[in-house]
């Protein structure tokens, strides 16, 4: 039972990380039918800013804002740079366009700043524990949650109540109509970008947190899993990528912790068994937990 | 109001619209009436911003409007209840007509999302549910309702009654003149071609992407020789 409740917890702070990616993800498909594969670089960036923030005396306190700014304005950037003008391309051109970014991305940090790890100090409590009634949990595992927690609590105000979230989403369903309304093209694009930002700018504090390093190709794997997880949820919609990626952590926690101990480094089998219990997922239900009428499959 | 001059629209290798004017004069009631695939649509499309016509110009109080994005139009005091209405299925209903209203200012946007309330007491009763809720009449309300909180001097409406039950349509009809009585520029797009002309000043007739003819309303529908020509027969009755 004990062991239960510590992998639940585990599972949904990983997973909460994942959900916030996975909203980015998203978001940006909402508005442009991109699946964005350099949105992973948004943690990159964050983790080579703190780098050069603790070379020149960084601290934990201000840290989260400096990371979270960056990758915002990397976000709005790739957006200016690139994506803006392909927008009325083919998916997949606007895909191939990302993939380009991410590798771009890659090559710039291996080029400029070096090919290996590059790490800085982690906040003294993280790896703390407290006790409740006899179960241990991680002191940053409970952050996580909260963080998470906090952060869609915000998303869906700022989704349901203010002009900007709500043209989002009407730009989510139905481009050409949200622009008859008024709505700028430019302006809800950019828009999307910079909360796509936020997002994985509180993600990236968490993941930074916790390891603190920075290495070129960092972002990928995080990318990765958060893509599954908004296809998961179904891709398009915001509960959804929410709900993927909780199920997502869960999943990979609760294998890690519970596959038979066959043999040694048989763990490492918990991810293949994580995508064959996704690929039957998508056999009973190809569009995700989540279907979006709206959303054009890429 | 509005002038459109010699609009030519393609889409690709195909010509929807060939040299196509029309005008519509402040506090008229324009009707455009033709067949299927006559290029209506495109034409409302053209004047929204839509689409950008290959030649010909379209100016809107004087001003050059060609090719203006959409959003801008808005903010000129233009707009469009599009074919199908596309309302936001996913929104709520007070959600669509606050983004029809987001060119507003905060206090404007609030007093006409009263004045929505008053005028269409159907939605009134459905402030929060998801749009994607209600049935074909309500839905064209609604995206009369959005389109008016944008407090448009020109309001371009495409086939506001595609799709209704009769008793709908004559809801919307009676819209309509409720609006021009409120001295409410529109031009409309409208499959009950006999119906919409007996309420216009003036009409226009599109075939195949030409303005065949032109006249008052009344003069338009009452022709029956021109109407059997190039509408069609089973246009006449109204509700066909």
């Amino acid at each position: 039972m004990t062991k239960l409740l510590q992998t639940i917890v585990d599972g949904l702070g990983v997973g909460s990380t994942y959900a916030l990616l996975a909203l980015g993800i998203s978001l940006i498909f909402g508005v442009m039918h991109l699946v964005n594969f350099a949105h992973g670089e948004l943690i990159t960036v964050g983790a080579y800013t703190s780098y050069f923030f603790f070379l020149h005396g960084g601290s934990w306190w201000w840290m989260p804002f400096v990371i979270i700014a960056s990758a915002m304005l990397a976000s709005v950037a790739t957006e200016l740079v690139a994506f803006r003008w392909v927008r009325n391309s083919s998916p997949f051109t606007l895909l191939l366009t990302s993939f380009a970014l991410e590798r771009l991305s890659h090559a710039l940090w291996q080029i400029f700043v070096s090919p290996k790890q590059r790490a800085f100090p982690k906040p003294s409590w993280v790896f703390n524990q407290f006790k409740i009634a006899g179960v241990s949990f991680e002191v940053m595992d409970v952050v996580t949650i909260a963080v998470t927690a906090a952060t869609l609590v915000l998303t869906a105000v700022i989704f349901k109540r203010t002009l900007f979230g709500i043209s989002v989403r009407g730009a989510a369903e139905d481009f050409d109509a949200a622009r008859l309304m008024g709505v700028r093209a430019n302006r809800v694009i950019s828009g999307a970008f910079a909360f796509a930002g936020f997002l994985a700018g509180v993600a990236a504090c968490l993941i930074l947190m916790r390891s603190p390093a920075a290495e070129p190709s960092m972002g990928s794997d995080w990318l990765l899993k958060a893509v599954i997880a908004a296809v998961i949820g179904g891709l398009g919609s915001f509960t959804g990528a929410v709900v993927g990626g909780l199920v997502l952590g869960l999943l990979e926690t609760l294998t890690r912790a519970y596959l038979p101990d066959l043999a040694d480094g048989w763990d490492k089998f918990s991810t293949a068994v994580v995508f064959v219990l996704i690929a039957l997922f998508f056999v009973v239900r190809p569009d995700g937990i989540f279907k979006v009428s709206h959303a054009e499959r890429v | 109001m509005l002038e459109v001059d010699q609009i030519t629209t393609r889409y690709g290798a195909i010509t929807a619209l060939h040299a196509a004017s029309l005008e519509v004069r402040a506090g008229e009631l324009v009707a455009l009436v033709g067949p299927n695939g006559a290029g209506k649509t495109t034409l409302l499309n053209t004047v929204a911003g839509l689409l950008r016509p290959a030649t010909g110009n379209v100016r809107f109080d004087g001003n050059d409007i060609t090719g203006a994005e959409p959003a801008s139009l808005v903010r000129a005091g233009l707009a469009l209840v599009p074919e199908h209405r596309r309302i936001f299925k996913d929104l709520t209903v007070e959600e669509n007509l606050r983004l029809g209203g987001s060119t507003a200012t905060k206090l404007d946007r609030l007093a006409r999302l009263d004045e929505a309330a008053e005028l269409f007491p159907v939605l009134r009763s459905k402030w929060t549910t998801s749009a994607g809720f209600l049935s074909g009449g309500e839905a064209q309300q609604l995206a009369v309702a959005r389109a008016l909180m944008s407090n448009p001097r020109l309001l371009l409406l495409d086939e506001p009654t595609l799709g209704l039950a009769p008793t709908m349509v004559d809801v919307v009809f009676d819209l309509l003149e409720r609006l021009r009585e409120q001295g409410r520029t529109m031009l409309v797009v409208e499959q009950n071609a006999t119906r919409v002309l007996h309420l216009a000043d003036r009409g226009y007739l599109l075939r195949t992407g030409n303005v065949v003819a032109t006249g008052t309303g009344a003069e338009l529908a009452d022709n029956s020789a021109l109407f059997d020509s190039f509408i069609g027969p089973e246009s006449h009755g109204g509700d066909a």
